[in-house]
């Protein structure tokens, strides 16, 4: 049963005011903070079901990266002899699979996220809170199979005898970074995807070209120099590349110049995505 | 007594042809985007466009005190639960601006949140956070709602396995542990079935009679009638009456009769255009007049009009008979014997049916038309009413003053059972004998 409240503050009198917004709006993460229980639960929601929706479960977080670590290192490394960057000293199974775990956590996000506002109108529609709770959960609840999967790379990289550095201690780092850039893109994509509903064909394209533009299974030095700075717009780039660096320290490259602005990238991408998600929530519930 | 809702000015304005107009796809959009400079050029001399708007709320103004119990009420389409929307901030006003004061409880519908594949548990804490409840909220009220519920032992089963009661036990067991200080309930009352609507009803009494603050909207006269000090009848997005709850309930009764007799000339029609749609109810006497009030001695006729764009043959046609205190006395639909099923033609159709004569007491009655494909979906559900009168012209005692109470008025044979109990079958013609029963010994 739709049933919302007003969660009680501080002071005994709620005074909720109701007037239309115009132009750019606030951001509202006073009030998303309020509401971190419900986004609690509908990540929660958003894991049992899947799970327990899929027959595999939770093998396919495990076969998933898996097997497309397998498709890759045939294809790219034992035919067409692609290498694992400057340093060189990486096997190549090991180099993709850690672009694989943040690639999947983003690209499983934008699958979930993007469509996750349609798919929840029947909430939208009778319940009111911060709208940024869908795709929020609906990006959090990647998390779990990002996990399954980080089991299987420390797996990997014992068989392989790759031995983490310190650096790994900036892995958290990376992750959120993954985190931010899948937020801003879910953000932007489920706003999108109320106002137009092909956006659904869409996004299936979208992740499958981004992949190839963001380094998951080549390295940077395999593309001319002069082109590096248009793929450091991509923010998933300096997120993957970030995340070898920290898995693999010396024996990868180091954060350049293109590492930051690709950061920079990602923010440019999660605040516009706030932004412009937040200036569209007010006709979510006439449209969706 | 302070304000708990202050309502100034709200103003809600939807585009008209909104799914022509608006660029559903973003193809579309990118095409518009780029002839759009072009199209200026078209039309360099109106600088209107095309784009016309309708406003679902117009000026709507008027407080709620602090423990008041206020019905909304009025025709479909008449902007009531667009204001409910905006009160609850699901969709934002164009214009105007609200104030309330305390912790709002919303419920807009039974069932919303809750997922399938979860079980009754699992739906319990989803459910009540979506309501706004906190987690330890949830864990200190649990025993309590599953208790209401009835459904203890099927707590860990997945929703998906729940009869329609039990699903709407549980949902609405949820809803019932919210402790807000302002509620804004829509037409949950529709849900579910007569005990159920009676429980609703129970627990809202008990939540109005607490000194919440409750704001309700309805197609429910009863209820309306029977929960709320004070109503607000609204037409045309804007508020036509306010007073004392009697008052304005009966005047808006009287008026529906008034305005158009028993016919409900649709708006828009009601159902699924790829299937059929109802576009006119009409209620007549024996005679062919729809201006009532009917005679309860004559047979009343029913006419429902349906438009059928896709052959079916499971197609149902129907309509629910409320007493004006919106109970529904029963639903009838064309399902006979399977061989007296009426079949609807593609195109247009005229059903008719007769209530029969001598059935209704004296008083208001609603009939809702209704429409499903058999075992499938519903296509109109209720969603509309039309309002009839009927005085009581037909046999009963020359004794009885006053009206007698309820819906039903057939004439019964009564009898004195002499003997024993096989003489019930073969009472003589006792016709309008008013002898007082003596219950067979």
């Amino acid at each position: 049963m739709a049933v919302s409240a007003e969660r009680p503050s501080a002071s005994a009198e709620t005074t909720t005011i109701i007037q239309p917004s115009k132009g750019w709006v606030r951001l509202g993460l006073r009030e998303l903070w309020r509401y971190r229980e419900l986004l609690y639960f509908l990540t929660w929601k958003n894991i049992l079901i899947q799970y327990k929706q899929a027959v595999l479960g939770v093998a396919w977080a495990v076969l998933n990266p898996i097997i497309t670590m397998i498709v890759f290192t045939v294809i790219f490394s034992k035919f067409l002899h692609v290498g694992t960057g400057s340093k060189g000293g990486l096997p190549y199974p090991v180099f993709v699979y850690a672009g694989l775990l943040p690639w999947n956590l983003f690209s499983g996000s934008l699958s979930s996220a993007g469509a996750s506002l349609v798919g929840n109108s029947n909430l939208i529609t009778k319940v009111y809170f911060p709208r940024l709770v869908i795709p929020g959960s609906a990006v959090l609840g990647q998390i779990p199979n990002f996990l399954i999967s980080f089991v299987v790379l420390i797996v990997l990289m014992v068989a392989y005898h790759v031995a983490p550095t310190w650096n790994v201690v900036f892995l958290p780092f990376f992750t959120l970074l993954a985190l931010a850039t899948a937020m801003g893109v879910s953000l932007w994509l489920s706003a999108l995807y109320v106002l137009y509903r092909d956006v659904q064909y869409i996004i299936p394209f979208l992740v499958q070209i981004w992949m190839y533009v963001s380094f998951v299974m080549y390295p940077p030095d395999t593309i001319p120099h002069k082109w590096l700075w248009l793929f450091s717009l991509n923010p998933m780039t300096g997120v993957i590349e970030g995340f070898r660096w920290a898995l693999f320290g010396h024996q990868y490259q180091a954060p350049n110049w293109e590492f930051w602005i690709s950061v920079l990238m990602v923010m440019v991408v999660l605040m516009s995505g706030l932004y412009y998600f937040r200036r569209m929530e007010r006709v979510f519930a006439d449209l969706v | 007594m302070s304000t708990a809702i202050s309502i100034s000015g709200i103003g809600k304005r939807y585009m008209i042809g909104a799914t022509q107009k608006r660029n559903d796809t973003l193809r579309d959009a990118i095409t518009s985007a780029a002839t759009a400079p072009f199209r200026r050029l078209r039309h360099a001399g109106s600088s209107t466009g095309h784009v016309s708007y309708m406003w679902a709320l117009k000026d709507v103004s008027f407080d709620v005190e602090a423990g008041q119990v206020i019905g909304i009420i009025g025709r479909n389409g008449a902007g009531k639960s667009t204001l409910l929307k905006v009160l609850t901030r699901i969709t934002q006003p164009t214009a105007g601006r609200v104030e309330i004061h305390g912790r709002v409880g919303s419920l807009l519908e039974v069932g919303t949140g809750f997922h399938q594949e979860l079980s009754g548990r699992e739906n319990i804490y989803l459910n009540g956070a979506i309501l706004g409840m906190t987690r330890t909220e949830i864990g200190r009220k649990f025993d309590d709602i599953v208790e209401f519920s009835e459904i203890s032992e099927f707590l860990d089963t997945p929703v998906k396995r729940y009869s329609t009661g039990m699903y709407v036990r549980l949902a609405f067991a949820v809803a019932a542990h919210l402790d807000p200080e302002i509620l804004l309930v829509d037409e949950v009352l529709s849900v579910g079935d007569v005990a159920f609507q009676r429980k609703c009803l129970g627990q809202m009494g008990e939540i109005a009679g607490s000194g919440r603050t409750v704001l309700l909207v309805s197609h429910n006269m009863g209820a309306v009638r029977g929960l709320c000090t004070r109503v607000v009848e609204i037409e045309g997005g804007h508020p036509v009456a306010d007073g004392r709850a009697e008052e304005v309930v009966n005047n808006y009764i009287a008026k529906q009769l008034q305005a158009e007799g028993a016919v409900l000339n649709l708006p828009r029609p009601l159902g699924r255009s790829d299937e059929l749609v109802i576009t006119a109810v009409r209620v007549l006497d024996d005679q062919g007049k729809t201006v009532g009030p009917f005679h309860s001695s004559r047979p009343i006729v029913v006419e429902i009009d349906v438009d059928v764009a896709r052959g079916n043959a499971a197609y149902q046609v129907g309509f629910d008979l409320l007493s004006g205190g919106g109970l529904v006395l029963r639903t009838w639909h064309t399902d006979g014997p399977p061989d007296a099923w009426p079949q609807l033609a593609v195109g247009h159709n005229t059903l008719r049916s007769v209530i029969p004569a001598g059935l209704l007491n004296e008083g208001s009655y609603a009939l809702a038309p209704r429409a499903d494909v058999y075992r499938s979906h519903w296509i109109v559900n209720g969603d509309e009413a039309i309002w009839f009168d009927v005085v009581k012209d037909h046999l009963e005692s020359p004794f009885s003053w006053v009206k007698n109470p309820g819906p039903l008025a057939p004439v019964l044979d009564w009898g004195v059972a002499k003997g024993d109990a096989s003489d019930v079958g073969s009472l003589s013609e006792s016709g309008g004998d008013v002898t007082a029963p003596t219950p067979p010994r």
